[in-house]
């Protein structure tokens, strides 16, 4: 049996025929496994989900009760049988809930990684190596510029710019799932106990984390705020948000953005953004080479990102390795624009 | 250096002008004395350093990674020095050129490289598989952060390492200065290992020359004045006679010192401007208090000479923020200069001629234009010999520059400012006629009794004196006779009256949104007229324009935009734009100019929004033809860059 036997990229996402299943399928299908919340990777309309209790709970927080026919919850660790082969989830590392899945068939073992970060999280597990013959990475942030520093580094410069501008609000655009409480969980942990202001569409996944234990300090809804008494504080919301006619209810605020992308200035500069935080949920460029060497796997397989300078890299390492061209992910930014931008208007 | 990266890293993204001062102002109170004076010759451009180019920065890079990585990361960045300070390899235990373990259990823990994963044996197999509703890790280590997670051991290992602390900008600027070209790359080399990305980037765009970060030297000279509570002006005075790192100057702004004397022989005078009149403006003025001028579409400069304290001459020109821009303008240098005291001595009985000429410091405030055959010519010609590298003797033989003088500052030791403006001209007259050089004339006074007069003359300049160099008349200038020369824009003293704009009707085609504090609106504006392609009609876009407009219109457009978007690129919203669907915007604009660069072969000069055209379909708005007819007869353009 060859590994493209086992997992196979189609139309609807990475499939799996020996055990019938799809990963993190982009189009409804009958059998899903789901590596984690974002919308880009689950998606409604599936008809049997399986994923851990995180991701099925903040799956249907997003998408409502009937996300999906039926649901099964796996822990990290579990190992199930589906058709003929096994499947096994271990921690990314990328959000809370979030998994790798590792797939066995024989003596063959492929790791579909999902997105993952190697760099530490307070609010979720520890991504985990896990040795394979095929590793399945992602490439977001696959080019040698791309090199994350100390996320709690970033903080102090936010936290710095507020004591700089006590007379100005500091809005910090940050994905809804995952970096909004991971970027909350920072602040406190860098000392800051004043109240953190939040945006209506961030309410609701960050009352989740709190309700799954994760301390977060006092969180208040920033609607029904004087404008003058945002002055000095601290808000979160969707990055899209943050460009938006939401943001004049601010005293001239100072837009920061919490994303890896803020790595390169250009890009920070075309958002219009003042203050980057290069705060990444996923692996960096050093991440990203790091783990492929430590899987040891001799074959890699590069979803979506930068897969020509990571594909070229495996190369010069004498690795087998390929782009699978799936399409539709690394898109979650793309939908929050969509969805929270008008959630509050 | 750090603390000066920093700096220049925030600055990169502030776009307000008083934040950026603030950050200025607060990094020059912060840091100490030599440091904060560097980076204040950083920001104005004092700094320059012969061997240091980004060839070698280049070379370095190469030596370093991997061509094909190099090659994709700087097509992504799309900056040298942004690129290599990202990519610049760390010290070597965890780069990524290590060969690869084989797979084997053994693996984990093995390489250094790991320990940043989460892979420490314990972490990795101890989450209990367990299947249920508690989350596996239901009391996330937050303390990790306090104590070291995982990424901030590694950075403490990245600093345990042997590498010496991180230069300080002092260091880096004296080393560079005192460096020749073989020991260069290697410094540079060791001072990249030893910083971080940002300390890089900072330390690349120092070594480059190319800073790109929006700080203008008259905004940073501004941020040390507010150290002080001191007017930049009188930096500016004084800025001619100091050099970096300009102890002096702080101790000054501190208190600690008198105001430092500038020794300079032929130093800059802060200029006087003029404020726009409206027509509402004349009603309290009297025609009789005042002398008017051509308003020439030049450049705005002031030519100064002087003697050093050895007698040799020193002649500059300054643009009108200080800058010293003498070597663009090599042949206006022989008509500036004084003659040696030295010179007059030997040279006396030879050149009588010349010896009641060149004989006294002086101080010229006027414009800089290009003369061909006794004509001014336009500002389109004069761009010919702006931002030049080089001036080479072709351009200065095809265009060759004239000094239109307008007011006389200082003669001799005389310093004429406070004289009113109606005795200065006299003085002014007198000096140009002994001077008798043709590079140099006087700029001619209109004459008029009422404003009625006046207002036909700026009509008409060619039949009111300007004949044929209307061209490069772009307007009126009115100068109270009584008026001393201030620096700034005193009220009431200097007007302007610029001729009226051209106007055209041009449909709205794209919306950007606006920095800042405009960064929730959609304020930089694409428009385009008619034209004909193959027979089919369709708009070409002839410019952009993103001021013009009153805050209610902004708030209009805005939400024009929002409603009738029908494509986004990126920031860029693309707007609809059909012969009976879109926004007719009245756009006013100085002059046009051919461009190779815009589709339409078109570019205007300060182009602004005049009214919002709610009242006309687009298909009714102007064609590319009407544009090309205004080049056809030159257009009249005015200045920006020039003038009052």
């Amino acid at each position: 049996m060859r590994p493209q036997d086992i997992l196979i990229p189609v139309a609807a996402g990475l499939c799996c025929k020996p055990g019938g299943f799809h990963i993190d399928p982009v189009r409804a299908v009958e059998r899903a496994v789901i590596t984690h919340g974002h919308s880009d990777h689950a998606r409604p309309g599936h008809g049997a989900v399986l994923a851990t209790q995180e991701t099925l709970d903040l799956m249907r927080l997003r998408y409502g009760d009937h996300f999906a026919g039926s649901t099964q919850a796996i822990a990290y660790g579990e190992e199930i049988r589906l058709g003929d082969v096994t499947v096994k989830i271990h921690p990314a590392g990328h959000v809370l809930g979030s998994a790798q899945v590792a797939v066995s068939c024989e003596d063959i073992r492929i790791v579909a990684s999902g997105d993952y970060k190697d760099a530490p999280d307070p609010t979720c597990a520890p991504f985990e190596v896990v040795p394979c013959d095929v590793f399945i990475t992602e490439a977001t942030f696959g080019l040698p510029v791309f090199r994350h520093g100390d996320a709690a580094d970033e903080v102090k410069k936010l936290l710095a710019s507020v004591e700089l501008f006590p007379e100005r609000a500091h809005l910090v655009g940050a994905y809804s799932l995952g970096k909004a409480q991971r970027v909350i969980a920072l602040i406190r942990g860098a000392g800051y106990d004043a109240p953190i202001y939040l945006h209506g569409a961030m309410e609701k996944i960050t009352g989740y984390y709190q309700a799954r234990g994760i301390e977060l300090g006092e969180l208040r809804p920033v609607k029904g705020m004087k404008k003058a008494d945002l002055a000095g504080t601290i808000t979160l919301a969707p990055p899209s948000a943050t460009s938006d006619v939401w943001t004049r209810r601010f005293p001239d605020p100072v837009t920061a953005f919490a994303s890896g992308w803020m790595r390169v200035r250009a890009r920070a500069r075309q958002r219009g953004v003042e203050l980057p935080l290069v705060i990444s949920d996923h692996a960096d460029w050093d991440g990203l080479t790091a783990t492929i060497a430590a899987t040891g796997a001799g074959e890699i397989w590069v979803t979506h990102g930068q897969e020509d300078a990571l594909v070229h890299w495996c190369q010069t390492k004498g690795l087998a390795a390929r782009p699978l061209d799936l399409v539709g992910y690394g898109e979650e930014d793309e939908a929050d624009a969509a969805t929270a931008g008008d959630a509050e208007a | 250096m750090n603390r000066f990266a920093e700096l220049l890293d925030r600055l990169a993204c502030e776009p307000g002008r008083n934040n950026k001062l603030r950050l200025l102002t607060s990094y020059f109170r912060e840091v100490g004395d030599l440091d904060r004076g560097y980076a204040l010759a950083a920001l104005t451009g004092a700094l320059s350093f012969k061997h240091a180019k980004p060839a070698l920065i280049r070379e370095l890079i190469a030596d370093r990674t991997d061509p094909v990585l190099f090659a994709l990361s700087y097509d992504y960045v799309g900056d040298l020095s942004e690129t290599v300070a990202l990519m610049w390899p760390r010290a070597t235990s965890n780069a990524p050129s290590a060969p690869l373990p084989p797979r084997s259990d053994g693996v984990r823990g093995e390489r250094s490289s790991l320990s940043r994963l989460g892979v420490g044996g314990a972490s990795a197999n101890s989450v209990p598989a367990e299947r249920g509703d508690r989350p596996p890790n239901p009391s996330p280590p937050l303390a990790s952060l306090a104590g070291g997670g995982e990424r901030s051991a590694r950075s403490d290992e990245h600093l345990g390492r042997n590498n010496p602390p991180p230069p300080t900008l002092t260091e880096v600027v004296t080393t560079l200065r005192m460096l020749g070209k073989t020991e260069l790359p290697k410094q540079l080399a060791r001072w990249l290992d030893e910083l971080d990305e940002t300390g890089r980037w900072a330390l690349l765009k120092l070594v480059t020359g190319a800073m790109r970060i929006g700080i203008s030297a008259r905004l940073a000279k501004t941020a040390a004045a507010d150290l002080g509570g001191k007017d930049a002006h009188d930096i500016e005075l004084m800025w001619p006679g100091l050099t970096a790192p300009y102890p002096e100057l702080f101790a000054w702004l501190e208190g600690r010192a008198a105001k430092p004397v500038n020794l300079d022989p032929a130093p800059f005078r802060p200029v006087m401007l003029a404020h726009a009149i409206e027509n509402t403006d004349f009603a309290g003025l009297h025609a009789a208090d005042f002398i008017a001028e051509w308003k020439w579409d030049g450049i705005r400069v002031q030519a100064v000479c002087g003697l050093d304290a050895s007698g040799h001459s020193v002649a500059r020109l300054y643009s009108r923020s200080g800058e010293d821009i003498t070597k663009s303008f090599p042949d206006l240098l022989p008509s500036l200069r004084l003659q040696d005291s030295s010179d007059l001595e030997h040279d006396d009985s030879r050149k009588p001629l010349h010896t009641f000429r060149h004989h006294a410091p002086f101080a010229i405030d006027g414009e800089l234009l290009v003369v061909r055959d006794g004509r001014v010519q336009s500002f389109n010609v004069l761009q010919q010999r702006l931002n030049r590298k080089t001036v080479s003797p072709k351009l200065t033989k095809d265009y060759p520059i004239h000094l239109r003088a307008y007011d006389l500052l200082g003669d001799g030791e005389t310093d004429l400012r406070p004289l009113p403006f109606a005795e200065r001209r006299q003085r002014l007259e007198a000096f140009v006629a002994r001077l008798d050089d043709p590079r140099i004339d006087l700029s001619p006074t209109i004459a008029f009794d009422d404003w009625d007069a006046l207002t036909a003359a700026r009509k008409d300049p060619v039949s009111a004196g300007a004949g044929e160099d209307a061209d490069a008349v772009e307007g009126v200038m009115l100068k109270r006779r009584d008026a001393a020369y201030l620096p700034g824009r005193p009220r009431g003293q200097w007007w302007k009256w610029k001729r009226d704009p051209h106007i055209i009707d041009a449909v709205l085609m794209y919306a950007q949104r606006g920095h800042g504090k405009r960064s929730s609106y959609y304020s930089d504006y694409t428009f385009g007229v008619w034209t004909s392609a193959d027979g089919v009609e369709q708009l070409v876009p002839v410019g952009k324009a993103y001021f013009g407009f009153t805050d209610e219109e902004l708030l209009q457009i805005d939400r024009f935009v929002r409603r009738n978007t029908t494509e986004k690129f990126g920031p860029v919203r693309h707007v609809v734009h059909e012969p009976d669907q879109g926004l007719v915007l009245e756009v006013a604009f100085e002059g046009l100019q051919r461009s190779s660069r815009h589709k339409s072969g078109v570019a205007m000069r300060f182009p602004r929004i005049n009214r919002l055209r709610w009242d006309k379909p687009p298909r009714e708005a102007d064609r590319l033809e009407t544009l090309e007819r205004m080049l056809g007869v030159g257009g009249h353009p005015a200045a920006q860059a020039g003038g009052h």
